[in-house]
């Protein structure tokens, strides 16, 4: 079958052109992060930063409360991921490993717990905290945080637990380890392509989360990065260059961290399915 | 959302190890009889103070009058179902859930087609554009959403926005200076190009890593008996995706029903309240308006028909993992 010379590279151009459509927003943000103020406001788009400058990085930095909301995201985000992963760990151990009395129902709550719709209930959780009198404090969101992550962690767990070759466990308990011994030294080394999987998760939700922190701290010190900057207009007018700075300090990390540790999970997943 | 479509991407993935019958007996018997309960105890004890306790509260509001006045004075003010009667026989309310509707449709209905079709390319690409492609929907897979509202607000500025230019150039010259956020529609559209562009990879690469599955023999049969490219996608391709068809489906239609994040950040619900979809709109009535016990019921609401339009697919799967278990 002959094919025409169309028909042969349309393949080819298509992908070239959707890349570089999924590719541009991306790109436009770290573009216009270090481009000089007159190419950002130009009515002729400059396409590269020809003579980079990194002043807008600096009056984003340089912001009012802009290091308050860097630690207020990073303590609610690394306490969420740490919380989930401790608690989910003991929890997809007993799922993954004993038989007991309602561990089918569990595993189904759990199920149903991962569809919850977080978004449409903020305004009832707002109301428990308020009248808790917590109202701008990090707490309620930890702990909001912690169980919007905690069932996706309980679950995936529990794959790479059940994964793990239960004779291994059994030869270190028979050579006279407890089971968490046997647990801490055998087990939890071979999980770690599951845990970084589950913090990657736990990362990315928690550090993009945005309708309860909104709705519960409207005092700026008790904010995080994600309210801040939403509300780049009132922060900078429309300041786009600095704009983009902020946006791009606060994706990088998370750009980082999918791209190095998504490949080390599914990584770890495929070698271990090899060896069966 | 791009945290959440984390979620199901990592989960196949795990699918094999997933533990799904009993396990066996383990070489020393029974574990302690309290053993397995005291290590789930504190998942449960959190899922039921965080989530369980929040669902009952978002119950108990929506039958009650909670404005300031009960707020500050700290009164409970039962009302029955005045609250739901109000919405139902609001033509407002019917708005909003009509909106969402024809919004999630339309958003579902482009990720799928869009998804599908950029996937099965990355099927028949050469090694190298299939890296390029990838890594290019990667990129926009990992992009935060908050981070992504402000870039798309920046690309469709109305003065130095890269899109007007852009389309003002091509010759549509009364797209310049074009305000995107000034009409209901044209800020649908934001939000739609916005959505559509994140969820589309995760549909894309999902739907390719499912079609390397699929046995190279049935192709060769397929063309032994002389079908076409049609005829090889409809009878091969396609009954071998269909769960993933429907899963991916489904999970779509329950991120875009309750998004809230894009629909708010890009205007607010705005010009005029005219893009509120129904989380945005539960969310102002019950902040904006502080009538929380209103705001309340708008989101039971909106659970309910979350419930009723994935009734099916949460049956499905329930029902197969009970199988397993």
């Amino acid at each position: 079958m002959r094919r025409s010379v169309l028909g042969r590279i349309w393949p080819g151009v298509t992908a070239v052109l959707l890349s570089l459509g999924f590719a541009f927003p991306v790109y436009w943000m770290f573009a216009t992060a270090f481009k000089a103020n007159k190419d950002v406001v130009s009515e002729t788009p400059v396409w590269f930063p020809t003579s980079p400058t990194l002043e807008h990085f600096q009056r984003a930095v340089h912001a009012d409360g802009f290091w308050t909301f860097v630690g207020n995201s990073l303590t609610v985000t690394l306490a969420a991921v740490a919380l989930s992963l401790v608690i989910a760990l003991l929890a997809s151990f007993a799922i993954a490993r004993m038989r007991f009395k309602g561990r089918k129902s569990f595993i189904l709550v759990m199920m149903m717990a991962q569809m919850a719709p977080w978004e449409v209930m903020a305004l009832a959780y707002y109301m428990i905290v308020r009248d808790a009198d917590l109202l701008n404090s990090l707490t309620p969101l930890i702990a909001v945080y912690t169980v919007m992550v905690l069932p996706f962690s309980v679950l995936t767990l529990r794959g790479y637990v059940a994964a793990v070759p239960r004779e291994l466990e059994e030869s270190a308990m028979v050579d006279g380890c407890t089971r968490f011994q046997a647990f801490r030294r055998v087990i939890f080394p071979l999980l770690a392509p599951g845990v970084m999987a589950t913090s990657l998760f736990g990362f990315i939700t928690t550090w993009n989360e945005y309708p309860y922190v909104l709705i519960l701290n409207k005092d700026p010190g008790a904010q995080t990065l994600p309210v801040w900057i939403t509300g780049f207009r009132t922060a900078f007018g429309d300041d786009w260059g600095a704009t983009m700075a902020a946006s791009s300090l606060f994706a990088l990390p998370v750009l980082v961290l999918f791209i190095v540790l998504q490949r080390k999970a599914v990584g770890g997943l495929t070698s271990g399915a090899v060896k069966g | 959302m791009s945290a959440q479509t984390e979620e199901a991407a990592v989960r196949p993935a795990a699918g094999d190890g997933k533990g799904g019958a009993p396990p066996p007996e383990s070489p020393r018997g029974r574990p302690l009889p309290g053993v397995p309960y005291l290590l789930i105890l504190p998942t449960a004890v959190l899922t039921v103070g965080v989530l369980g306790w929040t669902l009952v509260q978002n119950g108990l509001m929506s039958f009650q009058t909670l404005n300031p006045r009960q707020l500050i004075r700290h009164v409970t003010e039962w009302t029955g179902i005045d609250n739901y009667r109000e919405q139902l026989t609001s033509s407002e309310f019917w708005h909003v859930a009509a909106r969402s509707l024809v919004f999630t449709a339309v958003n579902v209905v482009l990720i799928m087609l869009l998804g599908c079709a950029i996937g099965l390319l990355l099927a028949r690409l050469g090694s190298k554009l299939r890296l390029l492609l990838s890594a290019a929907l990667v990129l926009a897979w990992a992009m935060p959403v908050v981070a992504a509202t402000t870039v798309f607000q920046w690309l469709f500025d109305q003065r130095f926005g890269v899109v007007n230019y852009a389309l003002d150039k091509l010759g549509w010259h009364s797209m310049h200076g074009y305000s995107w956020t000034s009409g209901q529609l044209s800020t649908f559209f934001v939000i739609t190009v916005l959505i559509v562009w994140q969820s589309v990879p995760f549909v894309a690469v999902n739907l390719y890593a499912a079609t390397t599955t699929i046995p190279r023999e049935l192709y060769e049969a397929a063309a032994l008996d002389g079908a076409t490219a049609w005829r090889r996608f409809t009878s091969v391709t396609f009954p071998f995706l269909k769960p993933f068809f429907l899963a991916t489906t489904f999970l779509e239609v329950i991120w875009i029903f309750k998004a809230f994040t894009q629909v708010f950040a890009v205007n607010e619900g705005g010009p005029d309240r005219l893009t509120e979809t129904l989380p945005v709109y539960a969310f102002q009535e019950g902040m904006g308006s502080q009538h929380f016990g209103v705001g309340a019921a708008i989101s039971i609401l909106t659970i309910v028909m979350l419930l009723a339009m994935t009734a099916y697919y949460l049956r499905l799967v329930l029902k197969q993992e009970e199988d397993e278990l």
